[in-house]
């Protein structure tokens, strides 16, 4: 692993993505705080994990990082450049080098593109000109490296088993040589088996090609299983943000540790010994995020100052920053 | 303790469905019970069989192309497949004596009326009871799967609702019917982690105090190991390994268990670690072999194996450990 020595490749300082709506309350217009004030940095080569829960916002953070959307404030540091306030033109010319894996392969996918005619597309879209003769050898090299068979190109989206379109979405980001890969629930619609197949896929690619991954999913063990470092998100904000090794021994946030608490593991003698530690009620709606700290309604540590005051994220041990008062 | 009782045993059912070119069996002469009280898991993945396994029993699989080809569903005392799927009999049963409880929340509810009406039709439905009666015991059904304000909740449409309410608005009526089983169907995959915790610990409370049995099927082996007592282990529309939660948890007997357990990531693990996964991609159902269906991905497999007929379940341990594979034994960690 590539950790101490490498570089910063991105660095994302105070992104903050408000969605306007219609509602008003006492006449002030209400806004959904999606991702309300969240910083990290990614270096060279490692993989980055985002975990939470469906509408903590993971997936606008990744969103806003590429600039599919743009953040309402805050900077996204790449390269020594602010992609946050880009100017569109400028965006294109960095963009092949930033890539989106999708949950879905199927609804990514063009179901009348064949797979060859996709990679294709990927791979031209860089303007510049390529004969017939390379663009084939490279559409083969990408089916190479995902370990497809060459006689899938002239298969269709609909032709394939889920497992080999993920492999298809992989190729397809490759295309443009990209540098960091932003991966949105890369294999949560996948069966175990195959779920198991693509996570070494990602590994093997990254070390091969010196790739570099935020891996947003909610599922705590593939995150801890593939990223080397892992900020937990709540409600828009992230509440942890630690060490992958850390995650299992020495999570601090109660959040954190109810979210370990409720994933069953498959060791069966461990399971038996685990404490569960079972949440009350649900997860708010991010139109109505409760004063202080967002997790303070549902947090069984909870005191006065909880429900006043929100909690920056401090470092509350070597490398281990957390968002809590009472730690 | 005394010999428990069955509630469900299912003996070599086997469902088809029919396409213009070919057969796929879907279930494949598969056998399995349930006790009274007891939790049990059919586990599987996406295809193999183990939902059309669940909707033969209550007689929902769409005829055609669907059909329930043999066997026996055993359910007190009384062969279920005896029974048209539209007869009296079935319709006291399904819904009632067993219910089922579904993926997806929003789609098993009624988009366009209440939750309470709702409940209170199939309570009525079941049960000799004036609206107002079927509708106090809506009240108390909800209430008693932990929706808080259940009177207010009752007048919600399901979109009102979010998915974990929803999921419990779901059980609320099998709990207002006192279905001897639940049959629940992932029940949780649609859900998040800490809304899954809630909602299985309400399935365990349930279990405990309302004499109910409950079998989930799930592709889910975490969730297994967790809460259910025994487990079947689906492939290719057959039970490839059966047996108690710690058997096939930790004494695995038949190559893709192994397999599966393999490659689950875990929470607690080394850096560096790889996952093994299972080479290959499952069979077509339609074009299933002579010979064992995981022969081709299975890392262990012989000449035998290719040239024997699929094999049968046979016992481990002469208890209640079964698999279904030709080997003997399997290397530790021969790959």
């Amino acid at each position: 692993m590539l950790t101490n020595k490498s570089e910063t490749l991105l660095q994302v300082e105070g992104l903050k993505v408000y969605f306007p709506t219609k509602n008003k309350v006492n006449g002030e217009p209400v806004v959904v705080k999606a991702v309300d004030d969240i910083s990290f940095t990614v270096k060279e080569g490692e993989t980055f994990g985002l975990v939470g829960e469906s509408g903590c916002g993971k997936t606008t953070a990744g969103k806003a990082i590429l600039r599919v959307l743009n953040p309402t404030d805050g900077k996204v540091i790449y390269k020594g450049r602010d992609i946050a306030k880009m100017p569109m033109r400028e965006i294109k010319t960095i963009r092949r080098e930033l890539q989106l894996i999708f949950q879905d392969p199927y609804s990514s996918l063009d179901p009348r593109q064949s797979v060859y005619s996709i990679l294709k597309e990927a791979i031209v879209c860089d303007r510049k000109r390529h004969s017939a003769s390379e663009i084939q050898e490279r559409v083969e090299d990408l089916l190479r490296h995902v370990e497809l068979d060459l006689s899938m190109s002239d298969r269709y989206p609909h032709e394939m088993s889920g497992g080999q379109r993920q492999r298809l979405g992989i190729a397809r980001a490759l295309a443009c040589n990209p540098k960091l890969i932003v991966c949105d629930e890369p294999v949560s619609a996948l069966d175990v088996s195959i779920q198991a197949q693509i996570i070494n896929l990602f590994e093997e690619l990254q070390s091969k090609l010196g790739l570099t991954y935020i891996f947003i999913a909610h599922d705590l063990a593939v995150v801890r299983h593939i990223a080397s470092r892992i900020g937990i998100m709540y409600l828009g904000n992230v509440v942890e943000l630690m060490e992958s090794r850390e995650l299992f021994n020495n999570s601090q946030h109660p959040y954190t540790k109810a979210l370990l608490s409720a994933v069953p593991t498959v060791d069966y003698y461990e399971e038996k010994n685990r404490k569960r530690i079972l949440l009350e009620g649900e997860v708010p709606s991010p139109l109505r995020v409760p004063k202080g700290c967002p997790f303070n309604p549902r947090c069984p540590k909870a005191t006065a100052i909880c429900r006043e005051q929100k909690p920056e994220l401090r470092e509350t041990s070597s490398n281990h920053f957390t968002a809590c008062h009472n730690i | 303790m005394s010999e428990p009782n069955k509630l469900l045993e299912v003996k070599n059912l086997r469902t088809s469905f029919f396409t213009s070119e070919n057969e796929v069996k879907a279930v494949n002469d598969v056998s399995y019970y349930i006790n009274e009280g007891e939790i049990v898991a059919v586990v599987g993945e996406s295809g193999c069989g183990k939902s059309v396994t669940q909707m033969s029993v209550m007689q929902l699989v769409q005829t055609p192309p669907g059909k329930i080809l043999g066997g026996e569903v055993l359910f007190e005392g009384k062969n279920l497949l005896d029974y048209k799927s539209k007869s009296k009999e079935m319709q006291a049963i399904r819904g009632a004596k067993i219910a089922m409880i579904f993926q997806e929340p929003m789609t098993s509810l009624n988009p366009v009326y209440t939750v309470g009406s709702q409940i209170t039709e199939v309570i009525r439905r079941h049960k000799k009871c004036t609206k107002k009666e079927a509708w106090e015991i809506g009240v108390r059904a909800l209430g008693d799967v932990g929706i808080p304000d259940p009177e207010a909740r009752m007048k919600n449409y399901p979109f009102e609702m979010s998915g974990g309410m929803r999921q419990r608005a779901l059980i609320a009526i099998a709990v207002a019917c006192n279905s001897r089983l639940i049959i629940a169907d992932e029940p949780t995959t649609a859900l998040d982690v800490t809304t899954q915790a809630q909602v299985m610990e309400l399935l365990l409370h349930i279990v405990d105090t309302m004499n109910t049995s409950l079998l989930i099927v799930t592709h889910n082996l975490g969730l297994v190991s967790r809460y259910a007592q025994r487990i079947y282990v689906m492939y290719a529309g057959r039970i490839v390994e059966s047996g108690t939660t710690e058997d096939l948890l930790t004494r695995p007997a038949h190559p893709y268990t192994m397999g599966l357990l393999k490659s689950v990531p875990k929470l607690e693990e080394r850096q560096g670690e790889k996952l093994i996964p299972i080479e290959g991609a499952p069979p077509n159902l339609a074009k299933l072999p002579e010979y064992c269906s995981f022969y081709p991905r299975c890392p262990y497999a012989t000449e035998e194996c290719k040239a024997k007929p699929a094999p049968e379940l046979r016992s481990v341990d002469g208890k209640l450990h079964f698999k279904a594979c030709h080997l003997e034994t399997i290397p530790e960690e021969g790959r």
